[in-house]
């Protein structure tokens, strides 16, 4: 009993331990990098600690007992039939609720401050839409959409409204408020809940039909930062990764200077791309500044992701895939083989795609930087 | 023969009372507490087996990052039936397993309330449960969470979550009607001096789960019923764009949901309370402090349900009512751990395997309690909630808590049920291989979770670096089967053994222990009279005026036990044959009433004829059932 249990306690602390000191961790609530992620993380860590020393105390407490009392073969008696002590009651009663309440006020405390919308001039505004399985950012304020990379400034607080997208029961279109501007709100797949998290600059929100959570970021310094959807949404839900972006305020400019151009007209093979890509894809993907061979502009939907600056972004698919050619052909190929459920056509089994025709239109979309 | 009651007379023209006493029809028509209770208990383990295999195919793909052993539809089905597989048809039937066995003994009765009623309980269970498992073979089991949130299981098509639904209310009416059948037992069937306060600890948290279970239900239910209208009858309870509210659902669910934790877990911790004494050969420290803490934790467990949805939105005002609420329950709970440490303090400890697993629970209850708190602070819950911190705290809770004390229950209990002896030395071998694969198992989960592993996801990319401990997980997991397996097999073999085990091996404390192992039908010869809280102790040990405790003079201990403590059974038998004690006679209308549901449940899920030709024999079976000649 005593070495083997000494062994299970250790490997405990150990774990724990092991939990403050794993920098290679690249999604972890113990490493945060903003004011948010920060004030849980202060109240989190002396709580933990609090929590070791009483658990220290009462395993303490019982592996003392449990060897100081053990049965003793020559021990014939038995022991004195101790029934309670009513002053330890009320003390044990009366010391956990002590300590609660030492924790309860800053609790208390935090959870108030937290929900506070953030002040100030530099507050920017954006809106975030859960998408079976991918993320839409919206920037009403700059004019941009973009998808599973949120572009932020670093030391701005950014104050973010949280909107499921999709359809409610027997596909009927389901409004939310981020969409509120659309005539019918777009989205493919079911408008489920979804969670925003991004453990290294704050917790979790939940994204929820019918209703338009908020919660702000606020990076400390520049970097990506990387988030996943923490809500069962179905059947690709380990598939909805995202990443956030900070950049200085200059970088950030730049950023959304780019965001804001028109794609410009392919050329070369890529032309030949530009056309398939207008027959097959606008269905559900847009490209701002996309035009037919009579020079008129295609207006594309916005079912799916807007693609005008994909070649921008790392990442796509719900950030599972790395942008690069091979990632995309083999996507615009055949996306339900890669991600389960996948609500984007298999190109070459659904819309009849050529192989030649997938290569035409992922060298158009290298085009969309 | 001769019938004297008059539905006696009527009842004739439909059947006899099934008569055979042993064979398989005795099984199926028993209405004796203690076979139902062994029903119980060989089904929800069977049930235990079929979940842990689902939780071994999730720490496979788990192992290691991106893997694709099992597809992320499969996956998700086996961690939804994990789930519901574990709390309704593993730990709730195995907490019924021993209430159905120990209480009627432990209150000197000889048996429940209402036999048939307990006999139907156990089908409908077993029958909702084979319901819920047939998904697997007729289009895809449930595969959204065990919690089920809507609008993914409303707005989604296929069966799949209405097997969920349909199989839950069965579940539901199994132990609902259990709940007040056990209830009612406790209340009115105590031996004649039982007071309250003389019924053992076991009893007392058994009176609060039934409550609980009585009260925490219908909520579930409405909240499932909701879900088949908006599935069948084209409601919308749940669904935003035509005016409902998928967040009604979680305040459904987890207000039943959080009770739900304390039904799963104070039967362990009234197993652990009568398991503690035994083994430190003490009484139970605070015994009113304990009784009092468990009901205090069965009311405020229906205060703290919100702490399920800190990141719902709910806002500040709610989540620091649900924070503090939260924060609260766990004093009665420290309290009921500071008690069993005062119980082990100054005793005379014998590390035999149940007490070993009593142990266990708390140093293992300890981690999950303090885990607990943790997300009481309502900011740090933003990080956890959602992760495999979570994970790790319930498991903490309902394995390395629950099952620990079911398992210190079942090695306690096992030579009173089967009338055999678990080995002594394997059983300890069991609990280290039980607790170092469970440590193993679920510390490492505290980790990922800190680090940002989200749960219920069927792959993880390598660059997360979460992969050392998931792969230490799976190890853990791997382990906690091999010690099920050594288990599975120490239990079979001991049947290969003659019954040999004494009416009291443990030198107990209780009623249970007075009587045989196992017991005779009719439980006791003579109902007992209760003098005391551990009424049997008393029998066998007084205090001197010094207080030091002195075993009863010589042939005190006999009066107490039909042919002395130490007999044999076959010596018993030979002493006292049981004659003029009217048992309740065994009955089919429980099976066959049970029989219509899963019926009615198909017919939910696929098309109304079924349900026609369900509810025709739930409505046979309870004519047959009323109309019985009573039992001669």
């Amino acid at each position: 009993m005593r070495k083997s249990t000494r062994w299970v306690l250790g490997a405990i602390a150990l774990a724990l331990l092991a939990a403050a000191c794993s920098p290679d961790a690249s999604q972890s609530s113990l490493e945060p990098a903003g004011p948010y992620a920060d004030t849980v993380d202060d109240l989190f860590t002396p709580v933990f600690w609090v929590a070791v020393g009483v658990f220290v105390l009462v395993e303490g407490a019982l592996l003392w007992f449990v060897i100081r009392y053990r049965h003793r073969r020559t021990r014939t008696d038995v022991p004195p039939q101790i029934h309670g002590n009513t002053r330890l009651e009320i003390g044990w009663t009366i010391l956990p609720a002590v300590i609660l309440a030492g924790v309860a006020v800053p609790t208390v405390a935090t959870i108030f401050d937290l929900a506070r919308e953030p002040s100030g001039g530099n507050v920017m505004q954006i809106d975030v839409l859960g998408h079976q399985w991918w993320w839409e950012f919206d920037y009403p304020d700059l004019q941009i959409n973009t998808a599973n990379e949120l572009h932020i400034p670093v030391n701005t607080p950014v104050y973010l409204s949280l909107c499921a997208a999709g359809s409610g029961y027997e596909a009927q279109p389901a409004p939310n408020e981020c969409q509120a501007d659309l005539p019918v709100p777009a989205g493919l797949g079911l408008s489920v809940i979804h969670s925003f998290w991004v453990p290294e600059l704050a917790g979790k929100q939940d994204v929820v039909p019918g209703r338009t959570n908020t919660v702000w970021i606020e990076a400390d310094r520049p970097g990506t930062y990387e988030g996943q959807c923490a809500e069962f949404c179905g059947l690709s839900h380990a598939y909805m990764r995202f990443h956030v972006v900070a950049h200085e305020a200059d970088e950030f400019d730049a950023w959304v200077r780019g965001q804001q151009a028109e794609a410009a007209s392919a050329s070369g093979p890529a032309a030949q791309g530009q056309e398939v890509f207008a027959a097959n894809c606008i269905q559900c993907h847009s490209v701002n500044g996309l035009t037919d061979d009579a020079g008129e502009p295609v207006i594309g939907a916005i079912q799916g992701p807007n693609l005008t600056h994909l070649m921008s972004r790392e990442c796509f698919a719900g950030c599972i895939f790395e942008t690069n050619t091979d990632n995309l052909t083999r996507w615009v190929s055949d996306a339900p083989s890669l991600k389960p459920g996948s609500l984007m056509p298999s190109g070459l089994n659904e819309l009849g795609l050529t192989p030649r025709q997938v290569d035409a239109v992922v060298a158009y979309l290298e085009t969309l930087e | 023969m001769a019938s004297v009651s008059v539905p006696g007379e009527r009842g004739r023209w439909l059947t006899r009372r099934p008569a055979s006493t042993t064979g398989f029809w005795s099984w199926i028509t028993t209405v004796d507490h203690k076979r139902i209770g062994i029903l119980y208990g060989v089904t929800a383990f069977a049930f235990f087996l079929i979940g842990g295999s689902e939780a071994l195919f999730i720490r496979l793909q788990l192992a290691r990052p991106d893997q694709n052993l099992i597809s992320a539809e499969t996956y998700n089905e086996f961690f939804t039936m994990h789930g519901v597989t574990m709390i309704f048809l593993v730990v709730m039937p195995l907490s019924s397993a021993f209430f159905n066995y120990l209480i009627p003994l432990q209150i000197g009765a000889r048996d429940v309330a209402f036999p048939r009623l307990n006999a139907y309980s156990y089908w409908v269970f077993l029958f909702g449960g084979l319901f819920i498992y047939s998904s697997f073979a007729l289009g895809g089991a449930p595969n959204g969470g065990w919690f089920g949130y809507a609008p993914l299981s409303t707005a989604e098509a296929g069966n799949n979550m209405l097997f969920y639904a349909t199989g839950l209310i069965i579940v539901g009416v199994a132990s609902t009607v259990s709940a007040i059948n056990l209830a009612v037992t406790i209340i009115n069937m105590r031996a004649p001096g039982m007071t309250m306060f003389r019924m053992p600890v076991f009893i007392w948290m058994g009176l609060v789960v039934q409550f609980l279970l009585a009260f925490s239900l219908p909520i579930i239910t409405v909240g499932l019923f909701e879900m088949l209208f908006d599935r069948r009858f084209g409601t919308h309870f749940f669904d935003p764009a035509a005016g409902g509210d998928p967040v009604l659902w979680q305040h459904l669910f987890w207000l039943f949901g959080h009770p739900e934790v304390y039904i799963l877990i104070l039967p362990a911790m009234g197993i652990v309370s009568e398991v503690l004494p035994v083994f430190a050969r003490k009484p139970l420290f605070g015994y009113q402090f304990v009784v009092f803490s468990g009901i205090a934790i069965g009311f405020i467990g229906f205060g703290v349900w919100a702490h399920h949805m800190f990141a719902v939105g709910l806002g500040p005002v709610a989540n620091t009512a649900f924070g503090i609420s939260t924060m609260i329950i766990a004093v009665p709970t420290g309290v009921k751990i500071f008690n069993w440490l005062g119980t082990l303090w100054k005793g005379d400890i014998r590390f035999t395997p149940p007490m070993l697993f009593s142990i266990g629970f708390i140093a293992q209850f300890i981690v999950g309690g303090l885990s607990g708190v943790t997300h009481a602070v309502v900011p740090a819950d933003y990080q956890q909630t959602d992760t495999y911190y979570i994970v790790a705290h319930f498991h903490y809770v309902l394995v390395g808590g629950a099952i620990f004390g079911l398992f210190a229950g079942i090695y306690y209990w096992w030579p009173k049920i089967f009338g055999r002896m678990l080995p002594d030395r394997w059983g300890k071998v069991n609990f280290w291989i039980l607790a170092i694969g469970f440590n193993l198992t679920f510390a490492p989960m505290h980790v990922l979770g800190l680090q940002g592993m989200p749960r219920r996801i069927h792959s993880y990319p390598e660059s997360l670096g979460l992969t050392f401990w998931n792969t230490a997980a799976t190890l853990g997991a791997f382990i906690i089967a091999l010690g099920v397996l050594q288990f599975l097999i120490m239990a079979i073999s001991s049947f290969m053994r003659p019954k040999d085990a004494p009416a009291d091996p443990w030198d107990a404390r209780t009623l249970e222990w007075t009587t045989g192992s196992p017991p005779p039908p009719h439980n006791f010869d003579e109902i007992p009279e209760v003098h005391a809280l551990d009424d049997f102790w008393h029998r066998k040990y007084a205090e001197t005026k010094t207080g030091r405790v002195v075993p009863v003079p010589a042939g005190g201990a006999d009066q107490a036990v039909p042919g002395g403590v130490h007999a044999t059974r076959g010596e018993r038998e030979m002493e006292h044959e049981p004659h003029g004690i009217h048992m309740p006679g065994p009955s089919y209308w429980p099976f066959v009433s049970a029989l219509g549901f899963p019926l009615i449940g198909y017919g939910v899920v696929f098309s109304p004829w079924p349900i026609v030709a369900g509810a025709a024999i739930v409505l046979i079976g309870l004519y047959g059932w009323a109309l019985e000649p009573s039992a001669e």
